[in-house]
């Protein structure tokens, strides 16, 4: 490229903005709760193959987010929480996106299936299928759902790391899916509650918007309900423990007590201080999901001392 | 003849290359070390390639 076409593009994108295009945050939370699942297993995994792991795990959920960004660059402009993203903001160009999506998804799967198991591979292609093509092509412009049955890609990565262990997927394995499988509607309707004029301007069809604020609050509770038996129940199993017991009985009761709190209120309630136990309640939602991990995570490190577990 | 300044976006593309050249140097780095542990876990290195290979074979036990 020319000195002079250079000059014209002054919003020629910088290392970061490709790295934005893997949203580092959601890539955050796929390597704890993935090397949690790795570590927590019964299987001792040697370092260099458990980081190559978690690593190509992240490096995977990292090209379904550029996928996403690609496909759904019309409606991040519209969001005010999504409009600053590398390709509404006109930094990266949608093809490039794309490009960058398909390659780490092919370099991720191929890699993670070197280093750990064609079985893990295989998890991984699957979600980041599920994400790009069935959440966001798919689900996330059709119906109300979109975020109960998307919940699924973000529930992978526990069981990826599992499977990187083990080489094979057991209730272990499916009740941590399981657990973030169950909080991720309960944790997006909450913020889809305060953020409600976003999700209403790009057209997608949250909850809220479909069926109303009253049901979505009804959806909220429900769903906490429902959570609760996996997150308590997985105490149960070799990866629980009664420090895992404590935290998931303490954590679970708040967590239904906030849900509750969101049914009882109305909107002109709700309104009027600004949704601050919607708020309160999605903060808390986030602080959740990592105790519970770190609670696996604690009973697995004290394990060869003779504390974790049962 | 003076040199030009730097524009912002020389700046801003190096920052790139480099980010590129340091990601490919570090994956080369984890190929590699991947390739020494796996290589030096103890797996077997030989295969069957249509030789006899007598230390292939398993052991067999006394009293066999």
């Amino acid at each position: 490229m020319s000195d002079i076409r250079a000059y014209e593009q002054p919003g020629e994108a910088g290392f970061g903005d490709y790295v934005q295009l893997l949203k580092p945050r959601v890539m955050s939370l796929v390597v704890f709760t993935a090397l949690v699942g790795l570590l927590v297993a019964p299987v001792s995994v040697h370092p260099v193959i458990a980081f190559a792991s978690i690593l190509f795990i992240a490096l995977g959920a990292g090209a379904s987010g550029a996928l996403n960004m690609w496909w759904d660059a019309d409606i991040d402009a519209v969001m005010r929480r999504t409009k600053s993203r590398p390709v509404p903001s006109g930094k990266v160009e949608a093809g490039e996106a794309l490009a960058v999506g398909l390659a780490l998804s092919g370099i991720a799967v191929v890699m993670l299936g070197l280093a750990a198991n064609l079985l893990a591979a295989a998890l991984l292609a699957f979600t980041i299928f599920f994400y790009a093509v069935v959440y966001s092509m798919w689900l996330k412009r059709s119906t109300p759902q979109n975020i109960v049955i998307g919940g699924a890609a973000g529930a992978f990565p526990p069981m990826i790391g599992w499977v990187c262990a083990t080489g094979s997927i057991s209730i272990e394995a499916v009740l941590m899916f399981a657990l973030i499988f169950m909080w991720t509607p309960p944790h997006f309707w909450a913020l889809a509650l305060f953020m409600k004029e976003d999700y209403h301007t790009a057209g997608v069809p949250m909850l809220t918007v479909t069926h109303g604020r009253k049901s979505t609050r009804n959806h909220i509770l429900v769903y906490t309900i429902l959570l609760v038996p996996v997150a308590v129940g997985a105490a149960f199993t070799s990866i629980g423990g009664p420090i895992y017991l404590a935290a998931a009985v303490l954590l679970n009761a708040w967590f239904l007590i906030g849900a509750w709190r969101i049914w009882r209120r109305d909107e002109a309630v709700a309104e009027a201080d600004s949704y601050a136990v919607e708020k309160s309640v999605f903060r808390f939602s986030l602080y959740y999901l990592f105790l519970h991990f770190g609670a696996f995570l604690a009973e697995a490190a004290l394990r060869p001392f003779g504390l974790g577990g049962w | 003849m003076a040199f030009r300044p730097e524009h912002e976006i020389h700046r801003r593309r190096f920052g790139r290359n480099l980010g590129v050249a340091v990601t490919l140097g570090l994956f080369i780095l984890l190929v590699f070390a991947l390739t020494v542990v796996k290589v030096t876990r103890g797996d077997p290195m030989q295969a069957f390639d249509h030789t006899v290979r007598p230390e292939l074979a398993a052991p067999v036990e006394e009293g066999q």
